[in-house]
């Protein structure tokens, strides 16, 4: 019997250099290199009409100072990814504004210099002459288009989408009962502890540029800078080293910074690196949420959904260079885990002048399930019936899958989930929240999501066994603290029978691995994870074919165990894998540890060469997994008791049960790390974090002073429960979890609060005030 | 001089450099990290004569005659401190980047309560933030370094 080591709770691999301060983040990269500062616009909408650099050019230590002019590819506009045909007005910005400045924080000029403190210094010196325009700062205002944003975009309409299955108006006309809801969510922020950073070097006699870069997409940063920089992508490098969090906004194809450190690195024959500080984070950084819903639902009186209409506004801010995702996603995720017989959701994705929105952790879904969720919400009320008893009576069943939904999913192809058992996610939950604990200003929370994950198109791994038979592993995707290199170990370990510890893991770096996609959409273990699995398989393939020569067996009796090939039921005849990868690297010189079994004069199991006719010297082996067209499909239900202080408004979980369903678990601690800290980030985004923007555009509240994220004392222990529903899209039968826990809380404390202070909750986030102000007007 | 991890170590180079800038760039010691400049997040959390400190809202000048430890000189290069082993067996870090602040500020809570009640653990960690976890792992390993440590 071999041991197996997916679904163990393997302690993380990756702790110790954390623990002890020896990882390695962008900005510990150091290697005297100079560094940058930005000038940013302190306008939301401005013209720029002149731009003098010469004082701060003549600070001491400053090296040089780069405004669009100084630019090759100054008037260039960045890269749009994920062109959609909907979006129509598609615009993205300039690395460096020269003409306009569209929100605060737009990068205007940068600044390099022997340290960060004459930089900052110099910064100060660059004098910028702006002539302020109309402002445009919320979706409803850009609706409105008194103002635009771009003056070539009209109604500051950047696209539109509709899609419809069945015939909405229709059955909304026949259903015996209709409600109409108006739902906002306001902008947020995802704020990983560590902000951005990039660091780069130009090897000019090597013609090769290394770049280090917070990113979660480094392949993709890569080929970006050889296109852009005329280099041989072989030529360019680009590591995600240790990444202080990503959630979402640590992947564009540009920052102004991605180009700018590289550019500057080549031009001034000096490693450049630029840190981010938090105070720009703030406005610099890619946001999320901003979205008005309208609702309208038909449903039968047991409270059957029959028909539901879905008309929102996403506020894409400045420009769209992530596309229109976030309301695609949000348009397919509306329907959840419920049968909706007929469904018809349009958005229009509005320019503002503010920062650009990419995704952040849930990407859409948390609005997703907020209108989902409150509407059934308001269903129950509306017919006096029990909020669960409203779910169980539209939930999809174990039998309905595949489900096709009938809108578009993010991958260009059709919605379809894959597997689930919802039903058993409601009633295991409910079984374990328990009766109402006593106190007043006490109430039930419900909220049930499903998330699609694990998008393609596609990852690769590569496995090898060294001579020495350490086991290294290396994927493109990187990490932000996710456990890869302990997941994808224990992965690699089942298929090659060695303990996980012996499996080291790189992740995100060009130099072992070119090909690949990114870390988002709670795709890594999905696809990367896969990916590993069959490139292990791989391996151990050609190992047993290796072993078998030598051991004069046929490969199919041997099995990789303990670190050994061996026969199968007899574990003595058989060789050690370390041995198995020198005998895959035939030498004319032995080095000891076992080589010369493997020198051209030791005896061999056949004449001829020294490998099999077909056999590639080297034990090792890379694998891809594609996704067949379409997600897989993760559910899950929170519920939670919660009291709210009357005289401060305070919210307290008394107790908080999650049960997900992502497939099968590779690693259920990791897991449940995931899962905590995704609530966490979700009880910051319903109750506590605001992105306060005021008429002007600017930002009220840029500091961790006044946005306000949960410590430790916000936060309940959340009670997992796990269920898994294989997926039968890939090999593992496992679904993504990242952005699980995230998604549904603020439907769920919305659903609280209601319940406990008898109000009509129709916006995230919520705030004591809110609460406070919310009660009032019902007295 | 400033003395650090034991060490009597070279003064800033510049009056104007924060204790935080100092530790990471001139000392090298880079397990010090810096989250928000601000003294809010707890990142840059060291030791100074063994009590919680943010690096971020002192300059280097200033921790002249102190001495400072930093995630570095918690448990050298031997074996894991208490607390790290605690974190590590608790799942109590994600990205990390926040793990060296919160073991320092375990460190300077445990001196000062041994054994920690659930609203003493509450409050000795409530001046860091950590974006990942989600808090129950890191308060799971509180109590299990105030174990560790008897």
């Amino acid at each position: 019997m071999t041991t197996r080591w997916f679904g163990e709770r393997v302690l993380r691999l990756e702790d110790e250099r954390f623990l002890r301060g020896t990882g390695l983040y962008t900005d510990d990269v150091g290697e005297s290199a100079l560094e940058g500062c930005f000038v940013r616009s302190p306008y939301a909408h401005a013209r720029i009409t002149a731009i003098d650099a010469s004082a701060a050019k003549a600070v001491p230590g400053v090296v040089a100072v780069y405004t669009a002019a100084d630019l090759p590819f100054g008037k260039t506009d960045l890269p749009l990814l994920i062109p959609h045909p909907s979006l129509t007005h598609g615009r993205t910005q300039k690395c460096l504004a020269y003409e306009v400045v569209r929100y605060v924080g737009e990068a205007v000029a940068f600044v390099v210099a022997e340290s960060r403190y004459v930089a900052e210094d110099a910064a100060d010196q660059v004098l910028v002459e702006y002539e302020p325009l109309p402002v445009v700062i919320t979706p409803e205002t850009a609706e409105r288009a008194e103002q635009l944003v771009h003056a070539d975009v009209p109604g500051n309409l950047a696209a539109e989408l509709r899609q419809e299955s069945g015939d909405v108006e229709v059955e909304l006309a026949k259903a015996p009962h209709n409600l109409r809801l108006r739902l906002r969510f306001e902008r947020g922020g995802a704020h990983p502890l560590e902000a951005r950073a990039v660091w780069a070097r130009w090897h000019e006699r090597e013609g090769k540029l290394t770049v280090y870069d917070s990113t979660q997409s480094p392949t993709s940063i890569r080929g970006g800078l050889a296109m852009l920089f005329g280099l041989a992508e072989t030529s360019v490098e680009v590591i995600a080293p240790d990444v202080g969090g990503g959630f979402g906004p640590k992947i564009m194809l540009f920052y102004p910074d991605e180009l700018l450190v590289p550019f500057a690195a080549m031009q001034l024959g000096r490693p450049v690196k630029w840190t981010e500080d938090r105070r720009e984070h703030f406005t610099a950084v890619n946001q999320e949420r901003g979205q008005v819903h309208e609702v309208r639902v038909g449903y039968d009186r047991d409270g059957r959904l029959l028909a539901l209409d879905v008309d929102f506004i996403h506020d894409a801010g400045a420009y769209t260079p992530y596309g229109i995702i976030l309301p695609i996603i949000t348009a397919a995720q509306v329907p959840g885990p419920y049968r909706v017989p007929s469904y018809r959701v349009r958005f229009r994705a509005l320019y503002t002048n503010a920062t650009p929105t990419s995704p952040y952790r849930g990407a859409g879904r948390p609005h997703a399930c907020f209108v989902m969720e409150r509407t059934l919400d308001a269903i129950a009320r509306d017919l006096g019936l029990e909020r669960a008893e409203v779910r169980r009576r539209n939930l999809l069943q174990p039998g309905d899958f595949p489900h096709e939904v009938g809108v578009g999913w993010q991958d260009g192809g059709r919605v379809v989930y894959d597997s689930g058992n919802y039903p058993a996610l409601l009633e295991t939950t409910l079984k374990h929240l328990g009766p109402k604990p006593p106190g007043e200003h006490v109430g039930l929370g419900l909220a049930m999501y499903v998330e699609g994950t694990g998008v393609g198109p596609y990852e690769g791994a590569h496995v090898q066994v060294l001579v020495n038979g350490q086991v290294v592993a290396s994927t493109g995707i990187p990490t932000q603290g996710q456990g890869h290199q302990t997941v994808f170990a224990q992965v690699v370990a089942d298929e090659l029978g060695v303990r996980p510890e012996q499996v080291a893991v790189t992740t995100g770096d060009t130099r072992r691995f070119q090909w690949g996609v990114g870390t988002f959409a709670s795709r890594a273990a999905v696809t990367a994870g896969n990916a590993m699995a069959v490139a292990a398989r791989n391996v151990a393939l050609k190992a047993r074919r290796i072993a078998a020569e030598h051991l004069e067996v046929d490969p199919e009796d041997l099995e990789l165990a303990d670190g050994m090939v061996r026969v199968k039921g007899a574990p003595d005849r058989g060789l050690p894998l370390a041995a198995v990868a020198i005998l895959s690297n035939p030498l004319r010189y032995a080095f000891g540890g076992g080589a010369e079994i493997a020198t051209p004069f030791q005896a061999r199991p056949r004449p001829g060469p020294p490998l099999p006719e077909g056999e590639a010297p080297g034990l090792e082996a890379t694998g891809y997994y594609s996704p067949p067209l379409g997600s897989t499909w993760a559910a899950g239900c929170h519920a939670a008791w919660v009291a709210i202080d009357p005289d401060t408004y305070r919210l307290r979980f008394l107790k908080y049960v999650v049960t997900h369903d992502c497939g099968r678990v590779i690693n259920p601690l990791v897991l449940e790390g995931q899962i905590q800290g995704g609530v966490a980030q979700g009880i910051g985004g319903a109750f506590y974090e605001r992105l306060a923007y005021d008429s002007d555009g600017q930002l009220r509240n840029a500091s961790f002073m006044e946005f306000l994220m949960p410590y430790a004392t916000e936060v309940p222990e959340v009670e997992i429960h796990h269920q898994e529903t294989p997926s039968p899209l890939n090999p593992l039968g496992i679904k993504g979890a990242g952005e699980a826990g995230t998604i549904p809380v603020g439907a769920m404390v919305a659903s609280a609060i209601e319940d406990a202070l008898g109000v009509r909750i129709t916006e995230m986030p919520l705030s004591p005030l809110k609460l406070f102000e919310l009660s009032r007007a019902r007295c | 001089m400033i003395r650090v991890n034991g060490v009597e170590r070279p003064g800033p180079t510049s009056v104007r450099l924060l204790l935080s800038d100092y530790v990471r760039h001139e000392l090298g010691l880079t397990g010090t990290h810096v989250g928000c400049e601000h003294g809010v997040c707890g990142c840059c959390t060291v030791l100074l004569d063994g009590r919680p400190v943010r690096s971020c809202l002192m300059l280097a000048v200033q921790a002249g005659r102190h001495e400072v430890t930093t995630i570095e000189g918690l448990a050298g290069e031997g074996e894991l401190h208490p607390i790290q082993r605690a974190f590590h067996e608790c799942h109590a870090l994600q990205c990390g980047f926040c793990t060296p602040g919160f073991v320092l500020a375990v460190a300077g809570l445990l001196a000062k309560h041994p054994h920690p009640s659930e609203t003493e653990i509450d409050e000795g960690i409530s001046g860091n933030l950590c974006r990942c976890t989600g808090y129950a792992s890191i308060r799971r390993a509180v109590q299990r370094a105030a174990e560790l440590t008897g």
